[in-house]
Formats: structure tokens, C-alpha cells, sequence
């Protein structure tokens, strides 16, 4: 934000805004569609918009034998634990010190609690925490780590090994150590310092702040933003300034540990509905408004329904269509948190929103992080000026949490600046259709190939699914070999039956990229047994690289 | 009747048979002849049973086939014609409530700073001021080598982490800073948090659930009673810094463990080194021996202690000489006296390897970014190096505080040592309100000094979410790296701008 680059960027800003129109028109559904029937999309883009055929999302259940032997796992598993712990508490009774009394302490950890991380979790500990050296771009650089312990303890072995990344949030590859975004960085390193060492409220307010503030709300689309130091704190220190006792939130079963923090922490009575389920919701809302709070039947003061726009596990993404509609007869508030789809959804970046092509004003609150499509750190909160300002007034992370940094918010201000086209270039509408592509390519592929998919097929997450514990350390480690570094969830982030791995596609990945993934996938798919779609329509994989760019 | 007859017969025929059929097909069945066998032997043996077994198969049936219970309070009736008009009648209040005139001053006075932060910074209405509120103790924000430091990771690392620490979120200089501050502390290892504010209240409910004892002072912070409100557990508060109360609450709690003989829980003293809402210190070799003596595990916020108070800068501990380990978790932040951001918590393998699988906010968020830890743990090898540092914030304090000795309208709180100061208005002297006056009051003292050169701010709190009632206070911070002529400034400016605004409201 040095004065050269400002001047610059509000020079090109009347220019480049008038070719941004023509440009996105230029990729309309019709168009894309009538150029694809003549096979001449080569261009490897797309517009990440919802489409009129499109499936949506559904959960495909695996044959019953995968779900039998899954179970099956999980028993054999839990049986051999505890016998182990019958044996080990009886005869090594030392190593379970830590599981008892103490001199009259109790344990910290309950045994029971503790009984899925000792038994199941600790033999797969390779998996989780991996240590990492260098810019989570395309490619992401591990630090090797031995055991000699069965997973309790790692010793890094001084060797490191590059794997194409698949598993950090860097939606449009805005991770990196050079270019616009780490030049800018290094000038108000200079400029401005490292920290500000005080809360909003008191002395922590810097001219950055509010520049970045105008930017966020300008982009979101909403008459005004604030940013938070930290995208967890973002949640769960709004939504407590928001609802207090005597309110109801209405929260998606799959929602955020934030959000769920947030909740808690607010004294709102929470109600649950099913994930992304509208006739479920619906009939919730019937219930609760028509009965009013518990007890007293007294009617509430104000209900606040919480969705994600994109949901981190499943790649699904929230019905806002819908949602709207029920919000103006129900007159219920509602809150989107946009922590995966901002940056990352709609063909202007604009998040869940900009996707199904809905005004921003129809939701009450835009909430969002900064950590992911930007690659910077932090969250953001868009309204209402009125809503910005009390949240400023009560939000505990302004009165009593550290501001974001400077080098954060200049992050922060390039990239999305960037994505804006203010920069003069179309790098940042490049960025966005790059990654529309990826995504769309990756998870029709991946369907085409067997392989069962969660989510909607814009989402640029993929969830593979895996089903069986024994093929989740097994597909990590198989891609690990081959230079792949994927995220492996399984219960509790999961239900124990789907557990799966997780591919967050980037822009920064070309095609050859995908089409190694999809070898890899293909390869490891035929030794662990996943192509357990009941799917008809099956490509081998020289079909899908052939032809894979067809009728995305 | 002869029609029936027959008809009769045949029936008892087909029955036969049938059942003849059945049995013989039972009897394929492996182990069906235990089965009969034992209906058998229990029905000689006593034929009431098989009643009461009968009766207990009608119940399971009942059962599975009723509706689930509802753990939710029980529903009134309603037609759907009903719900309709309900549905249409209910408003909704507004989201939020109508800023009010006092809210909207507060918000002009936020100073707004055009560049950098320090010990001297410009505001953006061009004004240059001293700036003795910022949490930057020793100086340490922004040093020439630490900027080319983490200008040199930003051109290997980039910015952001893009993941939390369980998916390839864990940088090496994480690990690196984790070690060094362990090393530091003297303690056994230490986790890595992204925001200092979520440190302590994502730390306290990962150990602390359901039925756990928490004995916590009543002056600690907003964070603390956020994370003890999320535990679920058990809170009882002592009264603030008061260790007989302590003693006494702890003793109530032993004596109901007695007489309840319920069953031993967790149990932890949660406190603050320096508190940040009275400037004081904690006494922490009684506050140990009472946690020794009840068998307790103590947490401690040392966020403004560390860096602030010992003679190397360690905090609490090393103020008191006492074994860092003592100390069950010591929790720090780096957005104060490290002058960056995020926090941490130290510990043993075992407090800390808990967190990395269950603190909500290590788990669910993203890792701090690499340019921040290594501004950490450029700031601590600073300290580490400059031993004189502590040395001189000690000496600035002491400074300050002879030079406000003889003060009039306001009261200095806070401990001998620790460098912050709130300064309260002393009531017999001067006339006051309600809490909002005080805080009018404070807000002018502010403004005058701002006019003359120097950045004060007010102590700010959500008092509707506050469960104790704080008064209002302006928080001065001490800077190690002010000079004796700056500190002598600050002292006769605050002076001066509390005797002009509040001489006229003496009694």
C-alpha cells in the first residue's frame, strides 16, 4: 500500500473495471456450453457458477459389503484395544500412569476420552501434523520424520521431500514468496513495522486497517466490513455480540467448531437441523417459532440461522436460494460464513453469493476468512454500517484481541485488490477461472473413474471417500510415495463410517498436475478397492485423460 | 352343523401337519433343539417365568415401536392453520440494537495511527505524539534485524500457512519457536497458538469438562472468563489476589468432598501473573503452596508478565525464583512484549501434546504465519541478548511512579514493579457519577493529554459481558525504551491534564 502502488491501482481502476463486464460475459453458461459441444474449449477454464442441470449434492452410500467390513474395522479394532489395555494396564502398568490417580491428582485425560487417540488414532500419527518447510504453493516441501516408537515420537531425519500439494486452502495460489502480494509485503515491512501490540479499540487502529476494511466491504459487496486477526476468533467472538439469552440460533449440523464455540459462549438456545436439508429446516422453523422459547413459550427476540457457504468436509455448498426464501417468510437473520467460499466460488470471486447469483444484501451477515483464497491470516465481518458498528463496540476480539498486522493486511489488500482486476491485469479473473477448472475437472474425473465424490461438482474441495479405517493411513502413505500430499479425515471430524480423504484444489495447479493426481488416484484406487461408485458411466483412465476436458 | 363338521377336521388336519412341517424345519436350524430344550426346562421348573419373559418381549416390542423420546420440552398441540399465523405474527427485534450518542463519540475518539507503531507514532490527523499505551514493553516491535529477518522468510515462506497445524500447517519455525521459548522458560515443551486472545480460553477447556473443580480470581481477564465459561466445569471465584479467600474457598471445596464423597475430578486454580485489569501481581509462591498443599494444577496467564517481570524477563517465575514447572501451564502471548503476534502455552509433553489434539482453537485454525513466528523469535533472541531490558522497564516504572507520587484526582493501581498502571479517579476528592461519567471524565483526561503530545487511551471493556465490575481506569504502559526526559513528559502531562479537567468537580 506504498504510495506508488495506490496511485497505480486507482488509475487502472476505471479501465480495467469496464473490461471486467465483457469479459465474464464472455464466459456465460450458453457460450461455454455451445463451445464445448464443438469440443473447442482447450482453454482449461471455467466459471465457477451454478448451473441450471446441475445435480446438486448427495451422499452415495457404498455397497453394503464395504459397509459391513468398515464396521467390522472399527469393531476389531476397539476389541484388540481394549484387550491390549487389559493386558498393558495389568502388566506394563506404568505407561498408563498417565490414565490414573496421582498422589491425589486426577488424570488429566479421561480414560475413556483418551481410548480413541491411545488405540486408534496413535497408530496412524504419521498421517496428521506432518511437518513442512516453504511456501504452501503447488507444491508443498515435507520434512521427513522417522519413528521408532510406533508413531509416539518423530525424529525429523534432515532430508525433505516436494510433493504436489493437495491439502492446503490456497484456492487461488495467492501462497506465494514472490510476485505482487510478497513485494508489497516487504515494502510495509519496511514501512509500517510488524506488529501493532494493541487491541482496535484501544491504540491498534492503523490507517491500513480502515483501507483494508473498505477494500473487504467493497469486494463482498456489503456497505461495510471489519477485519479480525484471526478467522476462528472471527466467529466465535461476533457471534456472542450478536445473540444473548432469550435468542435462537439455528446451526447447521456440520458447521465449524467456531461457529459452535461462538454459539455456545452467546447463551442462545441452539437448535440443530440437518445438513443442508431444507425441508428439515423448514419444519424446525415451523416448530420453534410456533412454540417460542422452552418453558416460558415466550416468543423469541430474534432468530439467527448460521450456514457455511461452502462446507470444508463435504465440498458441499449451502442452498442460499432456498434459504432465502424461507428467510423472508421467517423472517429469520441470517449469517453465512464464508470461510472456504470466498475467493474460491462465483465467476467473480465473490463467494456463495456471486455463485448462485443472489444480491449479498439479502444476507444479513457476510462472514469470511482471509487465511485461505488470499493467503494472508485472519477473518473479516461484512453488514450493515449499524451492525459493523456495534459489532466494533461490543465484538470481543476489537476490544480485547491483538489487531492484524500490517504485513497481513497489505497480504490482505494485493491479493484481493488482485482478484478485483484493480491491479490493471486480468491475472486475478485468470486466477479464479484456473481454479473453477481445476475444481470441475478434478471432481468429475475423479466420479468418472469410480471413485465415490461428496460435494457439489464447483467445489474446490474434493472428498474421496475411503470408507475402511485401514485405507486411511493406507492412501496417505500410498500418495505420500508418490509424491502426494493429501489430508486424511476420519472420525470424529467425520461420521465413523466416511472417513475420506480431502483434495483442496488450487489454481496454481495446472492440468499435467491433475492428470498426475488422477493417475495416482487411479493407480492407488485399484490396490485399496475405492471404486465403489455404483455409477454406470465408468472411463478407464486413458479414457479420462483423453477425454476428461469433455462435458465437464 | 354337519358342514362344519368336516370342515373342522380338515382344519385340525392342515394344523397338524403344518406344525409337523414347521418343526421338523426348526430342527434344521443349528442349535434350535438348545432353544426348545431350554423354553422346556424353564417352564417345568417354574411357569411363572415364562410369563414374566413373555411380558418382557411384549415391552421390547412396545418399545421400538413407540415414538423416540424427546429430550426437548414438551409441545403444544398445534394446527398447521395455527403455526401459519403464528409464523406470520412473530417480529423479529432488529439484529442490533440503535447505536447510541455516547457510543458514537466513542467511536471518534479511537485514535486512528497513520504508519507504524512505537513508542512515538502519528496520528492520522497529522499529530505526532509519545505513545505510552501501546502493550510494546521493551521495545522490542519492529528492530531494524528483525524486519530484514522476516523479510527473508516471507521470500521463503510466503505469507500465509493455508492450513492448521494437523494438515500440513506446521512450519518449521514453529517447532523452532516452540523450542526456543521452551528453552527459555525452562520448560518442557510449549504449543503454538495464532492469536493471543484465543490462547488461554481454547487452552482452559481442553483439560476442563463436565464436573471439573475450577477456583479462579475474580480479576481475571475477559479471555479467562470466556474459557471458563466454555468448560462447562464447576467455577468457584476467589476474591482478587486474596489468598486467605483462596485458602477458604479451597477448603469449602475439600469439606464438601467429604461430605458428598464425590468422586476426584480435575481440579485447577486459574490466575494471572500481572493482571491486566488492576496492574497488580499475583503472590505466586502462596498461590503454590496453596495448589501444592490441595493438590491443584495451576494455569497462569502470564501475557504481560513474560518479558515484563524477572530479572532475565521470564515472568512470574523468575520474579519469585521459582521453578518454571511448578507452574502446571504458563500462557503467554507474543502480541505484547515480542511485539507479534499469536500465543502460546508451556508446559509438560503431556499438557501440551493434549492441546495439539484437542485445544479447539490450535486444532481448527490456521497456523500462525511464518513471518510472525520468526518476528517472535527474532524479539526473543533480543531479550535473550539484552539482558538490560527488563532492567530498564524496571527503571522506567519506578521513574513514573515517583514522578506521579504526589498526584491529585487520580490513584495509581498496580503492583511496585509492574509497568502497567491504571489510573483511577479518586473519589474522595473528586466528585463523580455513575460508571458512564467516570468513563466521560477519563476520556477528557485523555483528550488533553492528546493535545499535548501524548497517546493515552482508556482501559476498554464489554462491560455487559464482564462478570465483575471493573472501574473505569486509563492503562498506562511503560516502555523500556523511553528515555528519563520522555518519561518525565508523560508524567507532567498527565498531571497536568487531570488537575484542568477535574479541579472543577472537586467536592
Amino acid at each position: 500500500m506504498g504510495k506508488g502502488s495506490r496511485t497505480k491501482v486507482s488509475t487502472a481502476q476505471n479501465f480495467q473495471l469496464s473490461t471486467f463486464e465483457s469479459s465474464s460475459d464472455h464466459f456465460t453458461n450458453s457460450a461455454m456450453k455451445a463451445e464445448r459441444q464443438e469440443g473447442l474449449v482447450n482453454k482449461q477454464r471455467y466459471v465457477s457458477k451454478r448451473r441450471e442441470d446441475d445435480p446438486g449434492w448427495k451422499e452415495e452410500e457404498p455397497p453394503y459389503y464395504f459397509l459391513f467390513t468398515t464396521y467390522f474395522s472399527y469393531l476389531v479394532l476397539i476389541c484388540f484395544g481394549h484387550l491390549r489395555d487389559f493386558f498393558g494396564k495389568r502388566f506394563l502398568s506404568k505407561n498408563y500412569k498417565h490414565l490414573k490417580e496421582q498422589n491425589g491428582y486426577a488424570p488429566l485425560n479421561s480414560d475413556f476420552d483418551n481410548f480413541y487417540v491411545r488405540r486408534l488414532k496413535l497408530r496412524i500419527n504419521d498421517c496428521f501434523n506432518r511437518p513442512v518447510t516453504g511456501v504452501p504453493g503447488r507444491k508443498i516441501t515435507l520434512l521427513e520424520r522417522e519413528t521408532k516408537d510406533y508413531c509416539k515420537t518423530f525424529q525429523l531425519t534432515g532430508t525433505t521431500r516436494d510433493c504436489l500439494n493437495l491439502s492446503s486452502y490456497n484456492y487461488l495460489g495467492f501462497a506465494q514468496s514472490e510476485g505482487p502480494c510478497a513485494d508489497a509485503v516487504e515494502q510495509t515491512v519496511r514501512k509500517y513495522g510488524i506488529s501493532t501490540c494493541s487491541p482496535r479499540a484501544e491504540v491498534g487502529t492503523s490507517n491500513l486497517h480502515l483501507q483494508v476494511e473498505s477494500l473487504v466491504a467493497k469486494f463482498v459487496g456489503k456497505p461495510a466490513a471489519m477485519v479480525i486477526s484471526m478467522g476462528y476468533a472471527t466467529n466465535s467472538t461476533t457471534i456472542p455480540a450478536l445473540v444473548s439469552k432469550g435468542c435462537l440460533i439455528i446451526s447447521d449440523e456440520l458447521n465449524h467448531s467456531s461457529i459452535v464455540f461462538g454459539s455456545r459462549l452467546s447463551g442462545a438456545f441452539i437448535r440443530v437441523f440437518k445438513h443442508n436439508n431444507m425441508t428439515d429446516l423448514e419444519s424446525l422453523l415451523k416448530e420453534c417459532i410456533s412454540q417460542g422459547q422452552p418453558r416460558t413459550h415466550r416468543p423469541w427476540k430474534k432468530i439467527i440461522l448460521i450456514v457455511e457457504g461452502l462446507y470444508s468436509m463435504e465440498g458441499s455448498i449451502c442452498n442460499l436460494p432456498k434459504i432465502i426464501e424461507l428467510k423472508r417468510k421467517y423472517k429469520f437473520y441470517l449469517y453465512v460464513d464464508e470461510a472456504h467460499s470466498i475467493g474460491a466460488l462465483g465467476p467473480r470471486g465473490r463467494g456463495v453469493c456471486d455463485y448462485y447469483g443472489i444480491d449479498p444484501n439479502e444476507v444479513d451477515i457476510l462472514m469470511g476468512t482471509l487465511t485461505k483464497s488470499f493467503g494472508a491470516a485472519g477473518g473479516y465481518i461484512a453488514a450493515n454500517k449499524d451492525i459493523i458498528d456495534h459489532l466494533r463496540l461490543t465484538n470481543h476480539a476489537t476490544l480485547y484481541a491483538e489487531s492484524i498486522t500490517p504485513i497481513v493486511l497489505q497480504q490482505i489488500y494485493t491479493s484481493m485488490s488482485i482478484i478485483m482486476g484493480e491491479d490493471g491485469t486480468n491475472d486475478g479473473q485468470e486466477r479464479l477461472e484456473r481454479l473453477a477448472f481445476n475444481a470441475r475437472y478434478l471432481s468429475t474425473n475423479l466420479r468418472r473413474l469410480g471413485f465415490i465424490v461428496y460435494g457439489d461438482h464447483d467445489s474446490p474441495i474434493i472428498p474421496l471417500l475411503l470408507f475402511n479405517p485401514a485405507k486411511i493411513p493406507a492412501f496417505s502413505r500410498e500418495c505420500l510415495k508418490r509424491n502426494l500430499a493429501v489430508v486424511v479425515v476420519a472420525y470424529p471430524a467425520t461420521p465413523m463410517i466416511s472417513s475420506r480423504a480431502r483434495f483442496c484444489i488450487s489454481s496454481a495447479h495446472t492440468k499435467e498436475d491433475i492428470d498426475e493426481i488422477l493417475k495416482i488416484c487411479n493407480e492407488i484406487g485399484e490396490i485399496l478397492q475405492l471404486k465403489l461408485s455404483s455409477n454406470k458411466v465408468r472411463y478407464t483412465i486413458e479414457e479420462v485423460l483423453r477425454d476428461g476436458e469433455k462435458n465437464l | 352343523m354337519e358342514t362344519t363338521y368336516p370342515s373342522l377336521s380338515e382344519l385340525f388336519v392342515f394344523l397338524n401337519t403344518t406344525l409337523t412341517q414347521i418343526s421338523i424345519y426348526y430342527s434344521h436350524i443349528p442349535g434350535s433343539g438348545i432353544l426348545i430344550k431350554y423354553i422346556k426346562n424353564s417352564h417345568q421348573d417354574d411357569p411363572f417365568r415364562t410369563i414374566l419373559e413373555l411380558l418382557l418381549v411384549f415391552f421390547a416390542i412396545i418399545y421400538l415401536f413407540t415414538n423416540k423420546y424427546r429430550t426437548v420440552n414438551k409441545l403444544i398441540e398445534l394446527t398447521p392453520q395455527e403455526v401459519e399465523e403464528l409464523v406470520d405474527e412473530w417480529q423479529p427485534e432488529p439484529l442490533v440494537p440503535q447505536l447510541s450518542d455516547d457510543d458514537i463519540k466513542e467511536f471518534d475518539k479511537i485514535p486512528i495511527i497513520n504508519g507504524p507503531q512505537g513508542s512515538r507514532v502519528k496520528l492520522i490527523n497529522g499529530k505526532s505524539l509519545l505513545n505510552i499505551s501501546s502493550f510494546d514493553f521493551l521495545g522490542l516491535l519492529s528492530y531494524e534485524s528483525t524486519k530484514e529477518k522476516t523479510i527473508k522468510t516471507l521470500r521463503e515462506y510466503g505469507v500465509g500457512s493455508c492450513g492448521p497445524p494437523g494438515f500440513y500447517g506446521t512450519i518449521d519455525v514453529h517447532t523452532e519457536f516452540e523450542r526456543k521459548i521452551s528453552e527459555f522458560l525452562g520448560t518442557e515443551d510449549t504449543i503454538l497458538y495464532s492469536q493471543g486472545f484465543s490462547t488461554i480460553n481454547s487452552a482452559i477447556p481442553s483439560f476442563c469438562k463436565r464436573g471439573d473443580i475450577i477456583v479462579a480470581d475474580e480479576g481475571c481477564n475477559f479471555s479467562i472468563q470466556k474459557g471458563l465459561q466454555i468448560s462447562r466445569s464447576i467455577i468457584k471465584w476467589y476474591k482478587h489476589n486474596n489468598m486467605e479467600d483462596l485458602e477458604r474457598v479451597l477448603r469449602k471445596i475439600k469439606d464438601e468432598d467429604i461430605e458428598t464423597g464425590r468422586r476426584l475430578t480435575r481440579r485447577f486454580i486459574v490466575s494471572e501473573g500481572l493482571f491486566a485489569n488492576y496492574g497488580d501481581i499475583t503472590p505466586l509462591p502462596k498461590l503454590i503452596e496453596l495448589k501444592k498443599k490441595f493438590k491443584y494444577r495451576l494455569i497462569l496467564d502470564e501475557s504481560l508478565s513474560f518479558g515484563t517481570l524477572g530479572k532475565r524477563g521470564t515472568g512470574l517465575t523468575d520474579y519469585f525464583d521459582i521453578d518454571p514447572n511448578d507452574v502446571d501451564m504458563i500462557v503467554g502471548s507474543m502480541c505484547y512484549s515480542l511485539g507479534s503476534s499469536g500465543g502460546f502455552c508451556s508446559g509438560s509433553f503431556e499438557i501440551t501434546e493434549h492441546q495439539r489434539i484437542s485445544g479447539p482453537a490450535y486444532c481448527y485454525s490456521a497456523s500462525l504465519p511464518a513471518m510472525l513466528a520468526v518476528a517472535a523469535t527474532e524479539s526473543l533472541k533480543l531479550l535473550k541478548q539484552n539482558p538490560g531490558l527488563p532492567l530498564a522497564l524496571k527503571y522506567n516504572t519506578a521513574l513514573f511512579k515517583q514522578l506521579l507520587n504526589n498526584i491529585k484526582y487520580l490513584l495509581l493501581n498496580g503492583s511496585q514493579d509492574s509497568p502497567v498502571i491504571h489510573l483511577r479517579i479518586d473519589e474522595e476528592i473528586v466528585r463523580v457519577g455513575d460508571i458512564s461519567d467516570k468513563e466521560k471524565c477519563l476520556q477528557d483526561v485523555v483528550d488533553e493529554a492528546t493535545n499535548n503530545g501524548i497517546l493515552l487511551t482508556r482501559a476498554k471493556y464489554n462491560r455487559s459481558q464482564e462478570l465483575f465490575n471493573i472501574e473505569p481506569s486509563i492503562r498506562i504502559c511503560i516502555n523500556a525504551s523511553f528515555t528519563k526526559k520522555e518519561i518525565e513528559k508523560v508524567a507532567s502531562v498527565i498531571k497536568n491534564a487531570a488537575a484542568k479537567v477535574l479541579r472543577n468537580r472537586v467536592h
